[in-house]
């Protein structure tokens, strides 16, 4: 393998040439999964619940089908509904008995907006018109939408057949999924001895990734029985993994074609549609499309849990650590799954501690199903974790960077649950964040009638390597077609391409990157996990240098010589022994014709983890005291990204989770009524930062190679997102004397807070 | 579903342009799926998101809450008719130069509210830049760049 | 959603013959910024929009010395454009500045804002404090009703069968008057208010107050005149004192109730907050 982690001469790495992808989506040719135009296309509309939990009497679908215009209707019954098994695709495993109960209920609904049966109609204003007419009867049962109503006694049972796994305890009609544990040391011994202790209980509210692109997918069903689909997501060979489970078909019968994708977060890794548009295909021999409304994007799509974390840290009285406690009570909504198991993982990775415990409860609830939302599960635990970590650095009397600082994981420290840490860059990020022009400056003048802070927290995500594969093909002309499967949401394209230029020894303009479908691509897991530049870049650079000994075999024919006596550097091929035969890869190229035809190589990975990232992040915030209006004024994310491959867009996927991130700690959250239906179903009162809201996000990229790939890529999406809610909450403890422990720290919850409005 | 469709002569990008439609669809619906430009994006459909924005006699509008009938006799511009044969419009140009997208589903709306702002403000501060586009929202980038890219198209003009 | 027919009259007469012919079934359409959303949300089953935009004075605006004319079509962006009407009716630059986004205000109105009649609208209060009118035509002729008497509960309003809302006028008050609007919203645009005071204050020749008006939003089931704590500033010095207790019995003349955008007490709060600084802000404009 090249080794290249050392040289720090690149030609590509580190340069930021105009996308691949760049001039469709500015001219608004790039083909966006509800684009997509087919001859006869019909489209579906859904009809879903209205109530958050019930039993399912009657579907009848008669009305609807008589509807001048409707071409097929659809109920849960036309999905095969498969016993419970499982999947495994790619970043974690599914069951499609839940998933397909979640696509279409036939025997209960778990929450309002789970579908229940479709109608395909000539357009969409008909099939939402043919939808209206379908009668669902339902027996309405009582609801729970949070983890402590779902918990008490007496709490309605929302999944009849589940079996909890506490502990290795089965308990049968809980709406516990399970518990986890994971100890080490002796926690209470340690409580005991230390200094200080602090305990609090946190919590969270469910929050949506909020993607702008509504989900989409559109199938057809053909006379030999294959499905094809087109659509928007974070990952063709998922969705077809997913799809041909729930339809009971092998997967070479399903074909996934991913057009763009107007981002996902996690959220576009699980399937809504697919299977839905595929059956009213094969009803109606037509294909059929389905947008999703953005109500039911809030409500019926996989939003992130919200929850209750108790964390308790203790320390001795030089300020380092010495115990930890947590329980963490995560909310899957209605079928289990949430994210608790990546919150264990994450919760406490920033320091090391001897003596921890944490208890991981994966609760069901009577709300969406919940989905991946970048680091989930790890911004809620960052939120409990950075805030305690906070108020000991204050007793005592240290700075809080410092306090990490003497506390920090480093190579070779054990986390929490038992990973031991290989080369991270948490010190140096700390350090950094301590030599920031933001940490050392004066705090400054807040505007009129308001009160300045600044608050500062870390966070941590360990991203996933899983499997990706590149092939390359020579043109004639020096260009070169890469094809690879990971979907494309920022620019995944170019930066792979970038890697496989590197190697290659020519510019990445030269690249043509297409994001093939699932019988064009080879095998790639899901974009997500903070995987891609890092993996499928991994599998470029393979392909890359198997291009080399390809090409060198050319040489060789062209020369006559053995091809052990054929060299390869800095985008020349040469004979060692006669440096006067060379060719610039143009030049090789142009001869591939009459040296045995194209010119192609392949590269695949199956790789552990991306190299766990971690962040610290400083805010200054000016918050009205009379309104509990907050405005954030000044922020800073460093970050260890490993080596910057397209620095342009790494610092963009940053300022990115950031500004997430300041939303969930400011304002997102899921207002759940008494029937237990979300009230806020609309990007008017789901807020989202808007331009006006935010500041510039300055951001430090700190690199520490990650020595498991060949250019030291660490994954950067995730962690951005996980150190805001804190640092918030630390900047309003600056400004207001007032510790908060619950998310969002909105207006109303300031003003309760400071003691001026009643609860 | 009985109603009369409904004659609408309209431009679009300078050229005129004929159809029928149902009078309940939206201008969003009929450039997409009657005119063929999917150029402009479904985000919401409530006037919330700014993905559907396109300019209408000079002035930006959410397209997803205008009727399609309503175009009739008027001038509608979308994202289609920013580039020439000559190239990109600057803030086309400016957008990708400093990767102001990312996953780029907004990016369209974004270039039309720009437009429609840099016409009539040919040097807005950062300020009035956000404030312009605080009814087009983004979930990727954080705003950072886009105001970047439009400040300096405003120079490149 | 219901297919609704889209008819697009060029006369008053014309659209009062069609909101007669088919009464609840119909309905005027200008921006269509709340209509349009309502229909598909299932609020509306309607046989007809009837789009006023072509009918002429409905697009109206005259800025006389009297008095500023505003037609129930025109759009927010024709009143925060033209500097003569952003000097002598501040309040209402204020709301047409931040009903939603540059988008909606190239379509949304004080009109159709008025006609919509919801707690929390933001035209509303600013056309109070503005003492403004507003001038009906229907079947049986033409009516004049204060802006404050024309909302009768959430989404109702004094509008009968057949009846449409024409223009909203109110009077010039010179160069002693002073009036401001402000809400209070999470974020910086794009939210409904949480509660939101208009303020206005006339003085007179010898620097009190001579009429001072203050109305609220989103604190009750309409927008609220607040007569109480206006009446108290007459005659009084305006200072801070009198403000924090015209702000305080302000306070005492809302009803808010909780919901997602807010409690009832955060609301209340809001109101003494917001109703102080618009006093102030409205007393600063004059003069300026």
């Amino acid at each position: 393998m090249v080794n290249v982690s050392d040289s720090k001469n690149y030609k590509v790495i580190g340069t930021n040439p105009i996308r691949h992808d760049g001039y469709d989506k500015v001219t608004g040719r790039a083909v966006y999964g509800a684009d997509i135009k087919l001859p006869g296309l019909i489209w579906a509309s859904i009809v879903r619940s209205p109530h958050a939990h019930a039993v399912i009497k009657s579907v009848d679908t008669s009305a609807a089908e008589k509807v001048d215009g409707v071409f097929a209707v659809m109920t849960g019954k036309d999905l095969p509904h498969l016993a419970d098994s499982w999947i495994d695709h790619g970043e974690g495993t599914e069951n499609v008995a839940w998933s397909s109960e979640n696509i279409m209920a036939t025997k209960k609904v778990l929450y309002k907006g789970h579908a229940v049966a479709a109608v395909a109609a000539k357009d969409r204003y008909v099939a939402d018109y043919a939808a209206s007419k379908i009668k669902v009867e339902y027996d309405v049962l009582e609801s729970v939408t949070n983890v402590e109503d779902a918990t008490k006694d007496g709490a309605p049972i929302l999944l009849e057949d589940l079996v909890g796994d506490h502990i290795g305890k089965k308990v049968e009609k809980t709406n516990i999924a399970s518990v986890t544990r994971h100890e080490f040391g002796d926690p209470d011994k340690a409580f005991q001895d230390a200094e200080h202790v602090v305990e609090r209980t946190f919590t969270l509210q469910m929050v949506h990734q909020g993607y702008i692109e509504p989900h989409n997918a559109t199938a057809t069903w053909d006379e030999e029985g294959r499905v094809k689909v087109w659509t928007s997501t974070q990952g063709a060979f998922p969705v077809r993994t997913s799809t041909a489970a729930i339809l009971d078909m092998d997967v070479s019968k399903v074909k996934v074609t991913p057009l763009e994708i107007g981002g996902g977060f996690g959220g576009k890794i699980p399937i809504y549609l697919e299977p839905v548009c595929a059956t009213l295909s094969k009803k109606s021999g037509r294909p059929v499309k389905a947008v999703m409304e953005r109500s039911n994007v809030f409500q019926a799509s996989g939003p992130a849990p919200g929850g209750t974390i108790t964390v308790k840290m203790g320390t001795d009285k030089n300020g380092k650590l010495i115990a930890a406690d947590t329980s963490i009570k995560l909310e899957a909504g209605g079928f289990p799954g949430a994210a608790v198991g990546a919150a264990v993982q994450c919760i406490f990775a920033p320091y090391e501690i001897a003596n921890t415990r944490i208890d991981g409860y994966d609760i069901v609830v009577n709300k969406p199903k919940s989905a991946a939302y970048r680091a989930p599960g790890s911004p809620q635990a960052a939120f409990a974790t950075e805030t305690v970590v906070n108020e000991l650095a204050d007793l005592h009397g240290m700075d809080p960077v410092d306090f990490r600082l003497l506390n920090a994981s480093k190579e070779g420290t054990r986390r929490a649950d038992g990973v031991v840490f290989p080369v991270i860059g948490n010190e140096e990020v700390l350090d950094a964040a301590k030599a920031s022009d933001h940490w050392k400056s004066e705090l400054g003048t807040p505007m009129k009638g308001r009160i300045r802070g600044r608050g500062v927290a870390s966070g941590y995500w360990f991203n996933v390597g899983l499997k990706s594969t590149v092939n390359l093909t020579v043109n004639t002309d020096g260009t070169v077609a890469l094809v690879e499967g990971s979907t494309d949401i920022g620019g995944t394209r170019t930066s792979i391409s970038m890697q496989a230029a590197e190697i290659l020894g020519i510019p990445a303009t030269d690249f043509r990157p297409t994001v093939g479908d699932t019988e064009t691509a080879g095998y790639a897991d899901v974009t997500g996990g903070s995987r891609t530049t890092y993996a499928t870049g991994f599998a470029a650079v393979k392909a890359a240098e198997n291009l080399i000994e390809v090409l060198k075999e050319r040489c060789s024919v062209i020369w006559s010589l053995d091809k052990k006596d054929i060299d390869f550097d800095n985008g020349t091929f040469f004979a060692t022994k006669d440096p006067e035969l060379k060719f610039s890869f143009k030049e090789l190229a142009a001869n591939l014709d009459s040296t045995g035809g194209p010119a192609a190589s392949s590269g695949s990975v199956d790789l552990e983890s991306a190299g766990g990232a971690f962040g610290t992040h400083i805010v200054d915030l000016d918050v009205d005291p009379d309104t509990g209006k907050t405005d954030i004024v000044r922020y800073t994310a460093v970050q260890d990204v490993g080596t910057v491959i397209y620095p342009a867009y790494c610092r963009g996927n940053i300022q990115g989770g950031v500004v997430q991130g300041i939303g969930w700690g400011l304002n997102e959250e899921y207002f759940m009524k008494d029937d237990g239906s979300q009230a806020n179903t609309s990007y008017l009162d789901y807020r989202m930062p808007t331009a006006l809201d935010m500041p510039n996000i300055d951001v430090i990229m700190v690199e520490k190679p990650n020595p498991g790939h060949p250019f030291g890529v660490r994954g950067v999406g995730e962690v951005p997102i996980c150190p805001p809610i804190a640092a918030i909450g630390d900047a309003l403890h600056d400004a207001l004397g007032k510790r908060f422990y619950d998310a969002p720290m909105k207006p109303g919850r300031i003003l309760n807070v400071l003691g001026k409005i009643s609860d | 579903m009985a109603t009369d469709k409904i004659h609408v002569k309209t431009t679009i990008n300078g050229r005129p342009e004929e159809f029928l439609t149902d009078p309940y669809v939206s201008l969003l619906d009929a450039l997409r799926e009657i005119v063929g430009l999917t150029g402009s994006k479904e985000g919401c459909l409530d006037g919330n998101c700014g993905a559907c924005t396109v300019n209408v006699n000079g002035r930006i509008v959410d397209s997803c809450l205008v009727l399609a009938a309503e175009v009739d006799g008027q001038k509608v511009e979308t994202v289609e008719g920013m580039a020439s044969a000559e190239g990109l419009h600057p803030l086309q140009q400016a957008f990708l130069e400093e990767a102001a997208l990312q996953c780029g589903i907004c990016t369209p709306g974004f270039l039309v509210a720009s437009k429609g702002l840099l016409d009539n403000e040919p040097d807005p501060s950062e300020e009035r830049i956000r404030h312009w586009l605080a009814g087009n929202l983004c979930r990727c980038t954080g705003y950072e760049n886009i105001v970047k890219a439009v400040k300096k198209a405003a120079r490149n003009s | 959603m219901q297919p609704f027919a889209y008819s697009a009259p060029t006369t008053i007469k014309e659209a009062v013959e069609i909101l007669d012919k088919h009464g609840e079934k119909a309905r005027p359409m200008a921006g269509g910024t709340d209509l349009l959303v309502q229909i598909r949300g299932g609020r509306f089953d309607l046989d007809t929009v009837v789009d006023i935009k072509k009918i002429p004075e409905l697009n109206e605006i005259s800025n006389g010395n009297d008095e500023l004319v505003l037609g129930a079509a025109v759009p927010c962006h024709k009143l925060y454009d033209d500097p003569a009407i952003s000097k002598s009716y501040p309040g209402l630059i204020d709301a047409a500045s931040l009903i939603g986004s540059i988008q909606i205000q190239s379509r949304s109105g004080f009109g159709g804002n008025l006609c919509n009649s919801t707690p929390s609208a933001d035209g509303i209060a600013p056309l109070i404090v503005h003492s403004a009118v507003a001038n009906i035509q229907g079947t049986s002729g033409s009516r004049s009703v204060p802006v404050e008497d024309f909302c009768t509960g959430p989404g109702s309003n004094v509008l009968g069968k057949g009846e449409i809302l024409v223009s909203i006028t109110m009077p010039n008050k010179g160069d002693k008057f002073g009036a401001a609007y402000e809400r209070f919203i999470p974020r910086n645009e794009m939210d409904i208010a949480v509660a939101a005071v208009g303020a206005s204050i006339l003085l007179d020749s010898n620097g009190k107050i001579e009429e001072a008006k203050i109305a609220l939003a989103s604190v009750g089931p309409t927008p609220i005149f607040a007569t109480k704590a206006s009446e108290f500033l007459k005659g009084k010095e305006p200072n801070e004192a009198a403000f924090k207790e015209a702000a305080a019995i302000a306070k005492g003349e809302c009803s808010p109730i909780e919901d997602m955008r807010g409690t009832a007490d955060q609301r209340k709060h809001l109101v003494e907050v917001l109703t102080e600084r618009m006093l102030n802000k409205s007393l600063e404009r004059i003069g300026g």
